[in-house]
């Protein structure tokens, strides 16, 4: 499955701006996402793919970039 | 039964400003305020101390509830930030307040470490007699105001609050705590080598589910309601975290004391600051509803204590 798609619907809402980074560039050191809106992404992440992320998985470094966070998610639902 | 019957706070003298603090470390002032909310911190002088700080609290304390120490069963301390770790700075600070019998314990837990020791007391409340609490921090010691160390510098400073538990009398009953602890992400947020390590996006993202998690079980357990909940004192990390928290746990903002703009994150001692803070303006007024406090910190420790009007 490309989850890359529905990363940048939630990423594009949370940020509020319709920019598509590179797969490994930093989301935070391009300034999309910033502490307090990456609770946002992973929520967003949840209710778009219908997958809950567990407090042990709650690190900002595996929502980093997008190359990450489909990482995660192929790790989570194959 | 055990009741809040007062608090006490110490800050030092001298005043950080975001403008001194961006200098050293090559940033923007307009940054520091925007990511943090804070405008300025206190830092302690060179000859203060955790536990001269902490005695400064515990005697505002005994002021504003009019009582002596002689009066104390207890002591609880808790620091993240001690100048020696053991004995820590709960001895020191009885013995500043010339008790030499009076048991006084450490708790060594850091921002969570105030509402731990809160519940502590209101557990040994009843078979010792009224509990003093303090929490009390030297932050300004544990980081590093180089642009390295940014984004820890510009958060923290020091000061100490104090609170006492009654079991007899006071402006509110506790009726219970929930106190949590996840080792499974000590990482993220720890003091090493005298210094302390943050990574800022996991700690604010753990904090965001844990934190509005163990509020509404705790309201449930004791069927109180979000809106009966008058008052909801908050560890003072980050006043960002402090709106998230409010806008999930369906708090009203305006109910959550706020000073982080002045003191910046004192660690375990600035949810009594707050405390104190909150307490002295209110006057004799009653309690508007429930009184909550609530924190996050290193361990992971966090959570929640529920106190009712009398």
């Amino acid at each position: 499955m490309d989850y890359r798609p529905g990363i940048l619907k939630v990423l594009h809402a949370v940020a509020g701006e319709e920019i598509n980074p590179e797969p490994d560039e930093s989301l935070f050191s391009s300034g999309l996402l910033d502490s307090f809106s990456l609770p946002d992404f992973v929520s967003g992440l949840e209710q778009e793919f219908n997958v809950k992320v567990p407090d042990s998985d709650l690190s900002a470094r595996k929502f980093d970039t997008i190359e990450k966070t489909e990482d995660y998610l192929v790790d989570k639902l194959g | 039964m055990a009741f809040l019957r007062g608090f006490g706070s110490y800050l030092p003298s001298r005043v950080v400003t975001n403008d001194e603090l961006a200098a050293a470390c090559e940033v923007e002032p307009d940054w520091i305020l925007s990511v943090s909310g804070i405008r300025e911190r206190r830092y302690a002088a060179e000859d203060e101390t955790v536990a001269t700080l902490g005695t400064r609290a515990a005697q505002d304390c005994f002021a504003r509830c009019g009582i002596t120490a002689a009066d104390l069963g207890m002591i609880v301390v808790s620091s993240g930030s001690p100048d020696r770790y053991c004995p820590g700075p709960a001895a020191e600070i009885a013995k500043a307040l010339g008790l030499t019998t009076t048991p006084a314990l450490d708790v060594p837990v850091a921002s969570a470490g105030s509402l731990i020791a809160l519940a502590m007391a209101a557990q040994f409340a009843e078979a010792v007699g009224p509990v003093l609490v303090i929490g009390s921090e030297i932050m300004s010691r544990r980081v590093e105001r180089t642009p390295e160390g940014k984004n820890t510098a510009i958060l923290f400073g020091d000061g100490a609050g104090a609170a006492l538990v009654d079991p007899a009398q006071g402006f509110a009953r506790i009726l219970g705590h929930a106190l949590h602890t996840d080792g499974s992400a000590a990482e993220i947020l720890k003091m090493e080598d005298r210094h302390l390590h943050m990574d800022g996006g996991s700690v604010i993202l753990q904090a965001s589910r844990k934190i509005p998690n163990a509020v509404k079980a705790l309201l449930e357990r004791f069927s109180v309601t979000p809106e009966q909940v008058g008052t909801a004192v908050m560890h003072q990390a980050n006043l960002n975290l402090i709106q998230r928290v409010a806008k999930v746990a369906g708090i009203p903002m305006e109910r959550f004391p706020v000073n982080i703009d002045k003191y910046g994150n004192t660690s375990s001692a600035s949810m009594l600051i707050a405390a104190a803070e909150w307490h002295a303006s209110r006057g004799a007024s009653p309690l508007s509803g429930h009184l909550l406090f609530i924190t996050f910190g290193a361990g992971l420790n966090w959570g929640a204590l529920l106190a009712e009007p009398v």
